[in-house]
């Protein structure tokens, strides 16, 4: 079902080749204003690689990615002021503090009223008594904070998440999950989550795209995609999506 | 290009000498051993014969120095984002290739400038140098250097980004590569006829070709200082052109996304 509100992300038969290989094959989707969209999938699904085209470091094959109307090939700065991204691999310069992190990058984001900004972000995400901590010191959740703080600094309509609460504890999980819904409700962004914790997935997410070898599979409501599909949760439809698409190749081999 | 997103990049590395002082150290400590080192050579020299090698030689290890720690300044501050697994960070950004490139290039004039002065310190100070003998020459030695530094800190940068951060040894050598070939201690005419071919176009030959006319007694040579600016100028051209080239095959095969590993090949 396609979004209903204000569109800030359309994905538009997105593909991507590597030699011979489709990492992604002619995927489209939107994400509206407000709107949290899982992106699951198998690893090697093409979930990454969908995610750093629309952060405009990988160069589709084919098709286009548009931030808020805007075409990420042709206008990418303006794109990328709309847009911010948090993910398990990238993780904030060790090296510099909390506070100093936020500074560059609100410099680079164009942030206005920058200080007062940061200390807004170093009270939301309670790392005020670490701002002068080297962020490499920082324990993991700590870390996601940090990396959250910088992702929404700029106040994104569009809100990459690549497995944000991956390697943390169920409780600091539970918690960013609440400030990330709560950020996208109130900023009114447009949120792309990757995950492969599925609980986590339909406790958050307005709908879900299934990915298999660089396709869309499936895309709808978490619970009306379970209710469509007999399972008896959202885990067991990815369990047996991925199991019907590995299938195939394991027979042709 | 804006200005807050050079001064982020700038920035940047303000912090992290901040952080650890101890960063200094290869800014300030090594040029001024070899200022030592080439100052009592020179002094030595001196006492032998009536040739002034102070202006000669140490003018020329100080120049040369110079453009090793501009190229040094601009890689150094390239490799913390390399170090740092910083990449898709800054590259995911709004951050345009000509901020980068321009807040990497204000790190490496400060830190060159913080060496440079550190060298004129000690050379003028301790060993007597003086830039009165190359006159007005010294704008020219001074921009040709500079801006021929810049370009081979950018190349550099440009190769790191290409072949991954294990051909980060690639790089540190590429002045002491160029050495034999643009005269820093001798005139181009000690040269074979293959090596001069190659010193003909390279810009920092015209300088330190300059310095030793101005030395000797031959004037300025004007023409030749104004053709090997001409060259430098080349130079930066081609390298940030070979840098865009690098990071738009980057963005094609997705190297900036999966730049993390040792991927040198």
């Amino acid at each position: 079902m396609p979004p209903s509100g204000d569109v800030v992300l359309s994905a538009e038969g997105l593909t991507k080749s590597f030699g011979g290989l489709k990492a992604v094959d002619d995927v489209s989707f939107q994400v509206a204003a407000g709107e949290i969209v899982g992106l699951v999938g198998p690893n090697g699904a093409g979930k990454t690689t969908i995610i750093s085209m629309i952060l405009g470091v990988l160069k589709p094959t084919a098709g286009r990615v548009l931030v808020g109307g805007i075409d990420i090939a042709t206008r990418r700065s303006q794109a990328l002021e709309r847009t911010n991204f948090a993910a398990v691999y990238t993780p904030l310069p060790g090296n510099l503090t909390v506070e100093q992190n936020l500074r560059i990058f609100g410099l680079i984001y164009g942030v206005k009223d920058l200080a007062a900004r940061i200390e807004q972000m170093l009270r939301d995400f309670d790392l005020v008594r670490h701002r002068k901590a080297k962020t490499g010191v920082l324990s993991s959740g700590e870390q996601t904070r940090a990396e959250l703080a910088k992702a929404m600094l700029n106040r994104p309509k569009l809100l990459l998440l690549d497995e944000p609460t991956a390697s943390i504890d169920p409780s600091t999980a539970r918690d960013i999950r609440a400030r990330i819904a709560d950020f996208a409700a109130a900023e009114q962004a447009g949120v792309l989550w990757t995950s492969h914790n599925m609980y986590e997935v339909a406790e958050v997410c307005d709908r879900v795209l299934f990915l298999s070898r660089g396709r869309i599979l499936l895309a709808g409501a978490p619970d009306t995609l379970i209710r469509e599909h007999g399972a008896p949760n959202l885990e067991e439809l990815f369990v047996e999506v991925a199991h019907e698409q590995l299938r195939p190749a394991e027979e042709a081999s | 290009m804006r200005a807050s997103r050079v001064a982020a990049v700038a920035l940047r590395y303000f912090y992290l000498v901040r952080g650890s002082p101890v960063r200094l150290l290869p800014m300030i400590a090594w040029v001024a051993i070899d200022i030592v080192l080439w100052g009592f050579i020179t002094r030595y020299l001196d006492r032998l014969t009536r040739f002034d090698f102070v202006s000669t030689l140490l003018g020329a290890v100080l120049l040369w120095d110079f453009l090793g720690r501009v190229m040094q300044g601009i890689t150094t501050a390239f490799f913390e984002d390399v170090w740092s697994r910083n990449f898709l960070n800054i590259f995911a950004t709004p951050l345009t290739i000509a901020d980068y490139l321009a807040g990497l290039v204000i790190t490496g004039i400060v830190t060159s400038l913080l060496g440079l002065a550190a060298m004129i310190l000690l050379a003028t100070g301790v060993f007597g140098l003086s830039f009165f003998a190359y006159g007005l020459a010294l704008a020219p030695f001074v921009f040709v250097l500079f801006v021929t530094g810049i370009s081979l800190g950018i190349v550099g940068t440009s190769i790191v980004m290409r072949f991954g951060p294990a051909s980060e040894w690639l790089i540190w050598p590429i002045p002491s590569l160029l050495s034999p070939f643009v005269g820093v201690f001798y005139p181009l005419a000690t040269l074979p006829g293959w090596m001069q071919a190659i010193s003909r176009v390279l810009a920092p030959s015209y300088v330190f070709e300059g310095m030793r006319s101005i030395v000797g007694g031959r004037g300025v040579p004007w023409n030749q200082l104004a053709f090997g600016s001409g060259l430098a100028v080349l130079y930066l051209v081609g390298a940030c052109l070979v840098f865009t080239g690098v990071y738009r095959y980057a963005l094609r095969t997705g190297l900036i996304a999966r730049y993390s590993a040792e991927t040198a090949s």
